[in-house]
């Protein structure tokens, strides 16, 4: 049973964040309605907010939705790995997919068997989604009463939560020092490219970091 | 439909095909390292950069502002293994009152 309430309580703690997600959208100049499409449909926190952080700061759609699938594809990489565990087929797999992030993932592989690591994946994916969405809402229509997202602190809340959710994966030399390398490139050439180009263009330096 | 409309709808599709091309391709993909490699960084790199814009630039224009303060203290709090909510209203608090008094 515990398994349940833990994947249940992941969601809450992720979902909530949702808050600041539809709370930024707004900000950005979205609409309430988009905000929760996006919640409902892109369903992957880190594109959500690069997509809203790219069309708000007047960047190109086509960088936004680049930027936004490419930020996509690690969900990709966990799907070969859950359809494995899952053994879904037809509907089923069509939602398991949509379900298939970080936490679901994450929590699916901490099990120790088959049959909890399936209940792990359901539980948290579902979690995530209900709470996530049910917040989203809630950080859109609230943004809509407070005026200026500066005074609130809303224009940090994205990067630190993208500071949060990046750390962990620094541990090592060779990803700090690519993590460095696509600061200072996308702050060398932002003066001179379209917003959203100095983001997208990164992708070259994880190709490089990773060949060898 | 306004542009906007159309973003949210194709990164929504993409994202999703993604998600679903994962669940129908064979798991011996993954045993191709440099592939794993560099879909590993990815998310580094393109995180990082976002990190930069949002906090350093202002359209095309690097900007230094309360945005920064925030930001370091959400690293600060990061560093210190302070809890995920408190690392966002720690950086927003501050950055906020950085903003209030023209810091």
């Amino acid at each position: 049973m515990s398994i349940k309430r833990d994947s249940i309580s992941v969601g809450l703690a992720v979902g909530a964040a949702g808050a600041a997600f539809g709370a930024v959208a707004v900000a950005s100049h979205f609409s309430v309605l988009q905000a929760c499409v996006l919640s409902l449909f892109l369903f992957s926190g880190a594109s959500q907010f690069a997509l809203v952080a790219i069309i708000g700061g007047g960047g190109s759609p086509w960088s936004a939705l680049a930027t936004g699938a490419f930020l996509g594809t690690r969900n990709g990489l966990y799907g070969i790995r859950m359809a494995g565990l899952l053994q879904n087929r037809g509907w089923q797999r069509v939602v398991s997919a949509h379900i298939t992030i970080d936490e679901s993932t994450g929590m699916a592989i901490a099990q120790d068997n088959v049959e909890q690591a399936r209940t792990a994946f359901w539980y948290t994916g579902f979690g995530v989604f209900f709470f996530w969405n049910l917040f989203t809402l809630l950080g859109a229509v609230g943004a809509k009463e407070i005026g200026s997202s500066a005074a609130w602190g809303l224009d940090v809340a994205s990067p630190s939560i993208f500071v949060a959710v990046l750390w962990p994966r620094l541990k090592e030399l060779r990803p700090k020092i690519t993590a460095l390398v696509a600061v200072a490139w996308a702050l060398a050439i932002t003066h001179f490219v379209p917003v959203g180009v100095p983001i997208l263009t990164t992708v070259i330096i994880a190709v490089f970091a990773g060949w060898n | 439909m306004s542009s906007t409309w159309i973003v949210v709808i194709a990164t929504s599709f993409a994202a999703f095909s993604l998600k679903f091309i994962g669940h129908l391709i064979p798991e011996s993909w993954l045993e191709k390292p440099r592939v794993e490699r560099i879909t590993n960084y990815i998310p580094v790199v393109l995180l990082s950069g976002l990190i930069a814009m949002q906090t350093l630039t202002e359209k095309t224009k690097i900007v230094i502002d309360h945005r920064l303060a925030g930001l370091t203290v959400a690293i600060i709090a990061v560093i210190a293994k302070l809890p995920f909510p408190v690392i966002i209203l720690g950086a927003m608090a501050t950055s906020a009152i950085f903003y209030r008094y023209r810091i």
